[in-house]
C-alpha cells in the first residue's frame, strides 16, 4: 500500500513539473498560435539563474530565505528572457505561424548551446535546502520533500492562474483571445500586449519548473529542458491547447501513468504508454480534453 | 441629406491567395441612415467590410483608398480603427461562447470613456437580465443582440454590420431590424444584408456588387421597386418576406 | 496594417512545373548530370583545399566527410518532400532514418544477415513503419500533427536508449560488425566506395523527388501546401495524398539510414533525437524549401559546417577571442541556430532564393551594357 502512495505522490510530483511547463505553453499556443520550441530554454534559464544566484547573489543562498530569493531571481530571469524573445523575435513575425515555429526552433538550438558554452555540458549539483533532501512520511510512504514542494508549487500556480484569468481584465482578454483572437482585436483591444504577457507568464512558470526540478533531481544540465519539453507538449495536446485546467488534468494523467507503468512494468514502458495515450486522445478527440479545436 | 460622406471607398482591390475578389470598388457611405451593400452570394460583400476594418487575411493584398473623414484607414491596425469609432458586428456574431454575457460586454469597455450600459440595456433588456449566463448558451437572436450591444457601449462614427439576420427565425429578424432602425437614427450604418424585406425597411442607399465590382449605386427603395433590375443584379425577385 | 519586417516569399511553384525562359534553358537539363559526373570523379582528384578540408580531396577523411554530407543532402531532399512541397511539418522524421540505421546495424551485427538482405528488410520495414504511423498521425493537422510525429519519434528514441533485449546497445551505440560485409565496403582504403554509395543515394532521392513533384501527384501536393480546402473541393482526398508523401519520404529516409550506417560503421542514439529532425528542418529552410537543389545544398552545407565549426570552435582563432565570444562560437549549434534565425528573417527563401534576389541586380547589369541583337 505504501508503494502505491509513494508512486502516486511521486507521480503527482512529476505531474506538477509537467504542469508548470505546460500551462504557459498551452496559453501561448492557445492565444498566439505560437508553438514555442524555445520554452525548454526558459526552463534552463530558470534553473541556471537560480543556481547562479544561490552562489553569487547577495542575499541569496542555498538554504533558508536566501533560497527563496534565489528561486525568485530564477523566475524573474525566465520571465525577462521570455518577454525579450517575444518582443524581439516573435512579434515581428506576427501571424506568420511557420516562421515563428522555425525561429523558436533555431532559438532552442542556439540557446541550449549558449547555456552549454557558458556553464559546460556536464550536470552541476544544484543547491538545495537541507529539508528538501529529507522525506516525509505520508500514510506510511516516505515521500521526498522535493516532490511535495513541486506539488504545492504547482497547486499554487494553478490557483493563481485561474484567479488571474477569472478576475483580471487581462485574464478576460486572454480567455476571449484563446477563443477568437480576431474578434478581440475587432473590439478595439491590442492583443499583442496580451501575447507578451502570456509569454512572460509561461517563462516564469517554466523557470520555476526549472528551479524546482533542479531541487528535485539534484542537478542542472543544459539538456534538461529538452526532454521535459516533449512531455510538456504531450500534456498540452492532451489537455487541450489554451486550457490551463486541461493542462492540469492531462499532467496528472500523464504523470501518474508514467510513474505507475514505469514501476510495475519495465522502465521506459511508461513513457511509451504516454505516447500511446496521446495517439488515442488525438484519434478520438483532437481538440484535447478541454481545448479549442487544434487547427492548422 | 448632409453632403460629407462618413466613409469613402476609392478603387478598392482585394486579392486573396492569388484570386481577385474585389476590383476597383468605389462607393460612399452617407453620414446618416443605413447604406446597404448588396450582391449575390460570394461576390465579396464580407470581404469589403473586412478590408475596411483591416481584417484581410495575411495571404491577401489590399489596394486602394478608404477614408473616414480625413484619415486613411487601410494599413492601420484594426484595434486602432475600432477605437477611432469604427464599430464592427461580424457575420456569425462571434460572441465569446465561454464567457458570460456580462463578460462579453465588459470586454468592450475602454479606459477613459464611460461605457453606455444604460443605452445598451434600454435597447436590450435581455442582456441585463442574462448577465451571468454563458454566451454560448444564448439563442441565435440573443447572440446577435449581444454582438450589437457590445459595439454600442462605445461611441461610434460608423457601424459595419454583416448579415445580422442570417439564420434567424422571422420573428427575431423583425426584432433585429427594429433595433437596427433605432440604432441607425444616431449612427450611420453600412449593412450587408440578403433579406430584402429588412433592406426595404432599413436602407436608404444601396451599393450593389457584382463580379467584384460595383454594379449599381443609388437609392435603395428605387432599386427594390425595379423588379427586373433587382432580379438581374441580385438573382432574386423582390418577394416580400413576412 | 502590417508592420512586418520581412515579406514572405510567394507560394513556390515547384521548379519542375515552371518552364524556364533563360538563355541557358537549353543546357539546363544537362546541368545536374554534369554535376553528378563532377561529383563522381572527385575522389580521383588530389586537389588540396586547405582550410576547407583537412586533407586532399581523395583522402579517406575528406571522402567520409563528403559522404556524410551527401547522405544528409539526400535526407534533406526527402524531408523537403514533406515540408517544402506538401507543407507538412513533421518533427519526427528522424525516426525513419534511425530505423534505417539501427535496422541495418541490428540485422547485420546481431542477426548476422548479409548486407543485401538486411538493407532490403530495413528499407521495407521503414516504409511500412512510415505508412502505419503516418496513417495515425495524419488524422490530425498542423501543430497537433507536428506533436504526434514528435511523440512517435520520441518512442523510437526511448526504445533505442533503453536497449530492450540488448539489441541496440543503448547509450553507447552499436558498432557495425564488418565481418559479413562485402569487402569492397570495408576498410579505410575503400572509403571511396562508400562515397560513391552516398552519391548514388543522393542521386536517387533527387531523381525520385523530382519525378514525383513534376507528376500530377506533385501538383496535388503543391496544392495541399498552398490551400488544402481547394484540393478537397476538387474531389481529391488530401489524406491519401499526404499519406503517400509521408510514406515515400519515410522510405527514402530509411534508405539513407542504411547508407549512413555503412558510412560511419555503426549506429548511435543521436540519430533518434529530435535534434536531428530539427537539423533537417534547418537544412531545408536554409537551402530553400520546395526547390530542387535548395534542400540538397542546405543538407551538404549544414553537415559540413557542423563538422568544421567544431574544429573552428576549438581553433586558435576562436580561443584568442574574449571569453564571451569564444565560448558561444565554440558551439556549432549556437552558430547554426543563430544563422538559422537570421535566415528566417532575412532570407526566407533560403539559398535557392539567392538567384531570384540577385536577378534584379543581374538584369540591371545586363541592361547597362550595350544591347546585342
Amino acid at each position: 500500500m505504501s508503494t502505491v502512495i509513494l508512486l502516486a505522490l511521486t507521480g503527482l510530483g512529476l505531474a506538477a513539473l509537467y504542469f508548470l511547463v505546460a500551462s504557459g505553453l498551452s496559453l501561448v499556443f492557445g492565444l498566439a498560435d505560437v508553438l514555442n520550441f524555445a520554452h525548454g530554454l526558459f526552463l534552463g534559464v530558470g534553473a541556471y539563474a537560480t543556481w547562479w544566484a544561490a552562489g553569487n547573489l547577495p542575499g541569496a543562498g542555498p538554504s533558508g530565505f536566501g533560497f527563496v530569493v534565489a528561486v525568485a531571481f530564477g523566475v524573474l530571469a525566465g520571465a525577462v528572457v521570455a518577454v525579450l524573445v517575444e518582443l524581439v523575435l516573435i512579434r515581428p513575425l506576427y501571424s506568420r505561424t511557420i516562421e515563428q515555429v522555425l525561429v523558436t526552433v533555431g532559438l532552442s538550438l542556439a540557446g541550449v548551446a549558449l547555456l552549454q558554452a557558458t556553464w559546460g555540458a556536464d550536470a552541476r549539483p544544484f543547491p538545495r535546502p537541507a529539508w528538501t533532501r529529507e522525506v516525509t512520511s505520508v500514510l506510511g510512504a516516505n515521500v521526498p520533500n522535493a516532490g511535495l514542494l513541486l506539488i504545492i508549487a504547482a497547486v499554487l500556480v494553478l490557483g493563481g492562474l485561474l484567479a488571474f484569468l477569472r478576475f483580471t481584465r487581462y485574464g478576460l482578454i486572454i480567455r476571449a483571445g484563446v477563443e477568437n483572437r480576431e474578434m478581440v482585436t475587432a473590439l478595439g483591444i491590442d492583443v499583442r500586449k496580451a501575447f507578451t504577457l502570456v509569454f512572460a507568464i509561461g517563462g516564469a512558470a517554466a523557470a520555476l519548473a526549472g528551479a524546482l526540478g533542479g531541487v528535485y533531481f539534484g542537478t542542472v544540465s543544459p539538456g534538461q529542458g529538452g526532454s521535459l519539453l516533449i512531455f510538456a507538449f504531450i500534456v498540452v495536446v492532451i489537455g487541450g491547447m489554451g486550457s490551463v485546467v486541461g493542462s492540469a488534468y492531462a499532467a496528472v494523467a500523464v504523470g501518474l501513468l508514467q510513474q505507475f507503468v514505469n514501476y510495475y512494468g519495465t522502465s521506459g514502458l511508461g513513457d511509451l504508454c504516454v505516447v500511446g495515450l496521446l495517439a488515442v486522445v488525438l484519434l478520438l478527440r483532437p481538440q484535447g480534453l478541454a481545448g479549442k479545436v487544434a487547427h492548422a | 441629406m448632409s453632403a460629407e460622406p462618413v466613409l469613402s471607398v476609392e478603387n478598392l482591390s482585394v486579392r486573396i491567395a492569388g484570386l481577385h475578389i474585389l476590383q476597383g470598388v468605389s462607393f460612399e457611405v452617407a453620414s446618416a441612415g443605413v447604406t446597404v451593400l448588396l450582391g449575390r452570394n460570394g461576390v465579396g460583400k464580407t470581404t469589403t467590410l473586412r478590408a475596411i476594418v483591416g481584417l484581410t487575411p495575411r495571404n491577401g493584398e489590399v489596394r486602394g483608398t478608404v477614408r473616414m473623414g480625413a484619415r486613411s484607414l487601410l494599413a492601420r491596425p484594426t484595434h486602432r480603427l475600432v477605437r477611432d469609432g469604427l464599430g464592427y458586428v461580424p457575420e456569425d456574431r462571434c460572441v465569446f461562447a465561454g464567457l458570460t454575457v456580462a463578460e462579453n460586454l465588459r470586454l468592450a469597455e475602454r479606459r477613459g470613456t464611460a461605457p453606455a450600459y444604460d443605452k445598451v440595456f434600454a435597447l436590450f433588456p435581455e442582456l441585463d437580465r442574462r448577465g451571468r449566463q454563458r454566451a454560448g448558451s444564448l439563442s441565435g437572436g440573443q447572440q446577435q443582440m449581444l454582438a450589437i450591444g457590445r459595439v454600442l457601449l462605445n461611441d461610434n462614427r460608423l457601424l459595419l454590420v454583416d448579415e445580422p439576420t442570417k439564420g434567424l427565425a422571422p420573428k427575431v429578424v423583425t426584432e433585429v431590424a427594429e433595433v437596427l432602425e433605432r440604432v441607425a437614427e444616431s449612427v450611420p450604418v453600412l449593412l450587408v444584408e440578403q433579406n430584402l424585406a429588412v433592406v426595404r425597411r432599413l436602407a436608404h442607399d444601396a451599393v450593389v456588387l457584382s463580379a467584384g465590382r460595383v454594379a449599381w449605386t443609388g437609392n435603395a427603395q428605387d432599386l427594390l421597386l425595379e423588379t427586373a433590375l433587382t432580379k438581374s443584379l441580385l438573382g432574386v425577385g423582390s418577394e416580400v418576406k413576412a | 496594417m502590417t508592420n512586418s519586417v520581412v515579406e514572405a516569399p510567394p507560394a513556390q511553384v515547384p521548379d519542375e512545373l515552371t518552364p524556364g525562359h533563360s538563355r541557358w534553358h537549353g543546357l539546363r537539363p544537362y546541368a545536374p548530370l554534369a554535376a553528378l559526373v563532377v561529383a563522381a570523379i572527385v575522389p580521383y582528384s588530389t586537389l588540396n583545399l586547405p582550410g576547407v578540408f583537412e586533407g586532399p580531396l581523395n583522402s579517406p577523411g575528406t571522402l567520409q566527410l563528403l559522404a556524410v554530407c551527401l547522405v544528409f543532402g539526400g535526407l534533406a531532399a526527402g524531408y523537403d518532400l514533406l515540408f517544402g512541397r506538401t507543407g507538412m511539418l513533421s518533427f519526427g522524421h528522424a525516426l525513419y532514418f534511425a530505423a534505417g540505421v539501427y535496422g541495418t546495424d541490428v540485422l547485420i551485427t546481431r542477426a548476422g544477415l548479409p548486407l543485401w538482405q538486411a538493407a532490403l528488410l530495413t528499407v521495407t520495414g521503414g516504409t511500412i513503419l512510415a505508412a502505419l504511423l503516418g496513417a495515425v498521425a495524419l488524422r490530425t493537422v498542423g501543430i497537433a500533427f507536428a506533436m504526434v510525429t514528435l511523440a512517435f519519434a520520441q518512442v523510437g528514441a526511448i526504445l533505442v536508449a533503453r536497449d530492450f533485449g540488448g539489441l541496440t546497445g543503448g547509450e553507447e551505440g552499436l558498432p557495425l560488425d564488418v565481418a559479413g560485409l562485402p569487402s569492397a565496403l570495408v576498410g579505410v582504403a575503400n572509403t571511396v566506395n562508400l562515397y560513391w554509395l552516398a552519391l548514388a543515394y543522393l542521386a536517387l532521392v533527387v531523381f525520385v523527388v523530382h519525378r514525383v513533384s513534376g507528376s500530377p501527384t506533385g501538383r496535388v501536393l503543391a496544392g495541399l501546401r498552398d490551400d488544402e480546402r481547394r484540393i478537397g473541393v476538387l474531389g481529391l482526398d488530401p489524406y491519401r495524398f499526404k499519406l503517400v508523401a509521408f510514406t515515400l519520404a519515410g522510405g527514402l529516409a530509411s534508405a539513407g539510414g542504411v547508407v549512413y550506417c555503412l558510412v560511419v560503421s555503426g549506429a548511435s542514439p543521436h540519430v533518434t533525437s529530435s535534434e536531428l529532425t530539427l537539423s533537417l528542418l534547418v537544412m531545408v529552410v536554409l537551402g530553400g524549401p520546395g526547390t530542387r537543389w535548395g534542400p540538397v545544398l542546405g543538407g551538404i552545407l549544414y553537415m559540413y559546417l557542423d563538422h568544421r565549426l567544431t574544429a573552428f570552435g576549438t581553433s586558435d582563432v576562436v580561443n584568442s577571442l574574449p571569453a564571451f565570444l569564444s565560448h558561444p562560437l565554440s558551439q556549432p549549434l549556437f552558430v547554426l541556430g543563430t544563422v538559422f534565425i537570421l535566415a528566417v528573417y532575412f532570407f526566407p527563401g533560403g539559398l535557392a532564393s539567392l538567384r531570384s534576389r540577385l536577378h534584379p541586380l543581374l538584369v540591371a547589369l545586363r541592361r547597362s551594357r550595350p544591347s546585342r541583337s
